[in-house]
């Protein structure tokens, strides 16, 4: 065995030019032809690439898609993100239970099959849905698994079944995002510039990030093209995570094209000659069709040498896949992971504009942020900053799920009102909008007249909303259990502080809370929102924090009036003690 | 010689030198910055962020974040002491710390931290969860109870040492230190005289047969809290 | 005016807390003149006589009998004080929180290499074993924690004598002690 493992790891660390940064890479290629890791691989990856045991063992970890256990032939990972339970994931998980034998986190004894739970796969509209080996299933429902087991066993690809079938439901087209558009017209465009030319045409669109934060990408293009290094990156973060976010799953579907315009352009205005899209691990079923998009651009000049006959404008664009992990939305997270490292979060400064993948200056931008680049340079800034608001030119593209009749991608201008987009998408009677996914605010009516925009509202994209029958602390407990699972560890307060939250959150919905116990769980959540290293800490508490403030009502009913209740449970304290001894618990208590 | 600038910490104004840290800068001055993951000679890891400043209103970890001229920083203030001793009582809850019955009592930082911020008693939920521990190794021990994954075994070992002995494994609440073996310590060139031996804030990486040989009241932290040794200058 | 009425428990610890308190010399004797001592092994009275001022707690909480004399402390007592870090953490008997009952009782009395024809205890009259070894504050309300492994002589007299005057019990940074 020993020798064939050699073998294999051997042949896939030459494929990848015996280079530590392709790590993710190397590991991706030898777990997909083992089906997991085994120790043995652990220790001979590192032999082949010369490093140490300790570095694979630390990025191996990290991901959720990595096995150190033997897999099933067929892998089920059924998301279980709250709008997925909203639809009824945990009735189709009983279902596959039932059906496959197993329950989730094991393997069937004949090797065919392995149950998983997964965050969010980008399909929250057209929920519940899974991964069959990387191909989605969509709208699942319980009548429907044992067919899909049975046919799983059986060894049928799960693209042939009925459910393999993923809806674009793009509910309204914009203009920016999602109009026709004329390959290579932003790059013609901008190659008639000079790239200091593109970058101002960028500052005069004012166009923002898309991602949520905002920042003036044409500033970060600045910086970017200004610092000195050896090389200059553009990057695209296609590894949209936050539960209830779907809009670059759509793009990348719909408009690729216009992405890796936005890239090439962006390539030309920092001076870089290689573009990397990270493409979260959920999406690799895209690869194909974006690899052929790739291939295409390059076979018309658009991609590679001397782009559309400009001498010395090279520039092309690598997909990295990545393997399960939130945090590497973050940036300097997913540059980590770019590298083949574990996605942990950088201290900043220095920043990615100045020290970014392999420690050059590089850019990260949202895909949808690339789509916008590439419509200003095709359209012009005036064009764009005549639409949108004041500090928020442009279109947002909302991805809305949940208690609504028309779930799916809207292009709406900055400045819409909640209300508006509640009309827009069949959820009037909403009890509260979940709005920028959990690492943002819990909405409650008295909020729907504000407006989705920088100034106001800002938003990734996610739209959660919330009927009037929903329990919605539960919900905000599951987004709760989402970041102690997607927490990288590497700092204290968000590591343990989430973790110890979620116990202290678990105490009150089980009707032991009091007064004090809410105070002291927003002391901690403000200690993980101040002291926190990255967005990932600094907004975990969210769901908790705002629902203290939008939704005290909710809360107030849910604690006693004591002012101290033991979370102590004496008959469950004693059961290990008399299971083993025989004793029996005296009656008097 | 470069341009000193001007920063002011709690209310004190103080000289810095560009490319100082606002951690360095504050040691210089004999202003203490609360800190456990952050070990002279090695780079600053940000892992235990107790080194949290307000920095014109806004949290940095001064264990990273360069000075710069003007910058008005807030340290000892009620609120960052009250942050800093809820992340000392996170680590007590999260880990299994018996001060009682360890070796490192006395010695130990993140113990001294504790006294030092006037936390009394950690009262967040203990998460008592089983954690491994690994004595393969004829001279030295891992007792990861005691860990606070702040990293400093990890740096040192690959820095100061050029072994790379240990890493970390895992994620979020899960995470651990790894030894570079398939198994355990005894399979790793780790040696007692390593710098990576000596660097553990607490007691989670120990020396066997060592244990107790400073007796109570001359231990580092019977005499003065932490910090005071900066303090002093 | 009477004197205030203290009352004291050892629940599963050492007893060296119990000890620290009697190591406060002669200040002993000012401390009986402050107060009376009901409930506690120091004078050996089994039961609360009356309603109780101040309760001292030592031991960590780890079998049904010590959980019923903590109800029954803070229904008496007025003020309740943890004492020592097994009060206040569970401490060294909660060193066995990490390892399974059923293996703790198997090591102590059927596979320890003292052990000849073990059993393991399960007399109706042997209090019941918990899951765990608990902190007082996860059981009851606690006012008070005064931490150290005893807490110093002079620690428990600044306590004591703060609580029984009426001051704020605030320990300065060198009485806090977690061994």
């Amino acid at each position: 065995m020993t020798e064939n493992y050699s073998e294999i790891i051997n042949e896939v660390v030459e494929q990848f030019g015996k280079d530590r940064s392709r790590l993710m890479d190397i590991t991706r290629a030898v777990h997909a032809k083992l089906g997991y890791l085994p120790e043995e691989a652990i220790g001979l990856i590192p032999k082949a690439l010369g490093i140490h045991r300790v570095e694979v063992r630390d990025m191996a970890s990290f991901y959720a898609f990595f096995s150190r256990e033997p897999q099933g032939r067929t892998v089920i990972r059924l998301c279980n993100s709250v709008v997925e339970r909203m639809k009824g994931a945990d009735a189709v998980a009983k279902a596959f239970e039932k059906a496959a034998g197993i329950k989730f986190g094991q393997t069937t004894a004949d090797g065919m099959l392995t149950l998983e739970y997964t965050a969010c796969i980008g399909l929250s509209d057209q929920a519940p849905a899974a991964l069959v080996n990387g191909t989605p299933l969509t709208n699942l429902c319980p009548a429907d698994v044992p067919a899909i087991v049975q046919a799983l066993k059986a060894g049928k690809s799960p693209r042939e079944l009925p459910q393999a079938r993923v809806d674009l439901n793009l509910r309204q087209p914009g203009p920016v995002i999602f109009a026709p558009m004329q390959r290579g017209a932003a790059v013609r465009r901008a190659l008639n510039m000079s790239p200091e030319e593109v970058i101002k045409e960028m500052n005069a669109s004012r166009v923002r990030g898309r991602g949520g934060a905002g920042f003036p990408t044409a500033m970060k293009w600045d910086f970017c093209r200004k610092a000195e290094g050896g090389a200059h990156y553009i990057v695209c973060n296609a590894d949209e995570g936050e539960p209830g976010t779907f809009k670059d799953r759509v793009i990348l579907a719909q408009c690729p094209d216009l992405v890796f315009e936005g890239m090439t352009v962006a390539g030309y205005a920092l001076g870089a000659v290689e573009g990397l899209v990270y493409l979260r691990a959920e999406y690799e079923y895209l690869l194909p069709s974006l690899e052929q998009c790739l291939a295409k651009r390059r076979s018309l000049g658009l991609l590679g040498e001397n782009i559309c006959g400009l001498e010395g404008f090279n520039f092309d664009i690598r997909i990295q896949l990545g393997a399960g992990a939130y945090v590497c939305g973050e940036e300097s997270a997913l540059i980590e992971s770019l590298e083949g490292k574990r996605g942990a979060p950088r201290d900043r400064p220095p920043f990615p504009v100045q020290k970014g993948y392999k420690n050059e200056p590089t850019a990260v931008n949202n895909v949808e942020t690339l789509c916008c680049a590439a419509r200003i340079m095709e359209k012009g800034a005036a064009w764009f900053n005549a639409i949108g608001t004041k500090d928020s030119t442009g279109t947002k593209l909302v991805s809305v799920s949940g208690d609504c009749e028309k779930p799916g991608v809207y292009e709406i201008q900055y400045g819409m009102s909640v209300d508006a987009l509640l009309q827009l998408v069949g959820g009037q009677n909403a009890q509260a909008v979940q709005m920028a996914g959990p690492s943002g605010q819990c909405l409650a009516p008295k909020d729907f007249g504000r407006s989705i925009c920088f100034e106001d509202l800002p938003t990734g994209g996610s739209v959660i909303v919330f009927g009037p029958q929903r329990d919605v602390l539960e919900c905000m407990h599951q987004f709760l259990e989402f970041f102690v699972e997607e927490s990288c560890g590497w700092c204290a307060p968000c590591r343990a502080g989430t973790t110890l939250m979620c116990k202290m959150v678990e105490k009150v919905l089980e009707g032991k809370g009091t007064r004090n116990d809410l105070r002291q769980i927003e002391t901690l959540g403000n200690t993980i929102k101040t002291m926190s290293r990255c967005g990932l800490g600094q907004t975990a508490a969210n769901p908790i924090l705002t629902t203290l403030r939008n939704f005290s009502n909710l809360w107030d009913a849910k604690v006693r009036s004591e002012d101290y209740v033991a979370p102590f449970d004496l008959k469950k304290a004693l059961q290990e003690a008399c299971a083993v001894t025989g004793q029996k618990p005296h009656a008097e208590e | 010689m470069s341009q000193q600038l001007k920063i002011v910490i709690d209310g004190k104004e103080i000289s810095a030198g560009p490319g100082q840290t606002i951690m360095e800068a504050a040691d210089a001055a004999g202003i203490y910055i609360p800190r456990l993951c952050f070990h002279e000679g090695l780079p600053p890891g940000g892992h235990c962020r107790l080194c949290t400043v307000k920095v014109n209103g806004r949290p940095v970890s001064a264990c990273t974040f360069p000075v710069a001229e003007g910058q008005v920083i807030e340290n000892a203030s009620e609120e960052m002491t009250a942050l800093r001793r809820k992340i000392v009582e996170m680590l007590f809850c999260e880990g299994n710390h018996y001060c009682p019955s360890c070796e490192a009592s006395g010695n130990c930082e993140l113990q001294a931290m504790a006294y030092r911020l006037g936390l009394l008693n950690p009262q967040l939920p203990y998460l008592r969860k089983p954690r491994e521990l690994d004595a393969s190794h004829k001279d030295i021990y891992v007792d990861r109870n005691r860990c606070i994954l702040c990293g400093r075994c990890v740096r040192a070992s690959k820095l100061l040492d050029g072994k790379t002995v240990f890493g970390f494994e895992g994620r979020g609440i899960n995470k651990r230190v790894a030894v570079d073996a398939e198994r355990s310590l005894n399979e790793t060139p780790f040696s007692v005289t390593d710098q990576a031996a000596k660097i553990c804030p607490t007691g989670c990486l120990t020396l066997k047969r060592k244990g107790w040989a400073i007796p109570v009241g001359q231990r580092a932290f019977d005499k003065g809290p932490i910090g005071a040794d900066i303090e002093r200058k | 005016m009477a004197k205030p009425l203290v009352a004291t428990a050892p629940f599963t610890g050492c007893f060296g807390c119990h000890m620290s308190l009697l190591d406060i010399d002669d200040r002993i004797l000012k401390l009986v003149e402050l107060v009376e001592f009901d409930k506690s092994p120091i004078n050996d009275i089994k039961v609360f006589t009356r309603p109780v001022d101040v309760g001292l707690l030592e031991g960590g909480i780890s079998n049904d009998e010590n959980v019923e004399w903590l109800i029954k402390f803070r229904e008496n007592c007025k003020i309740l004080v943890a004492v020592g870090q097994c009060a206040l953490t569970g401490g060294v008997p909660a060193m066995r929180n990490t390892v399974p009952l059923k293996e703790c009782l198997e090591e102590a009395y059927l596979k320890g290499p003292t052990v000849i024809d073990g059993k393991i205890p399960n007399d109706p009259e042997i209090p019941i074993l918990l899951d765990k070894v608990y902190p007082c504050h996860e059981i009851v309300k606690i006012d008070y924690f005064l931490p150290g492994c005893p807490p110093s002589a002079d620690t428990l007299w600044a306590a004591l004598t703060a609580l029984l005057t009426g001051k704020n019990v605030g320990l300065p940074y060198e009485l806090i002690k977690y061994d």
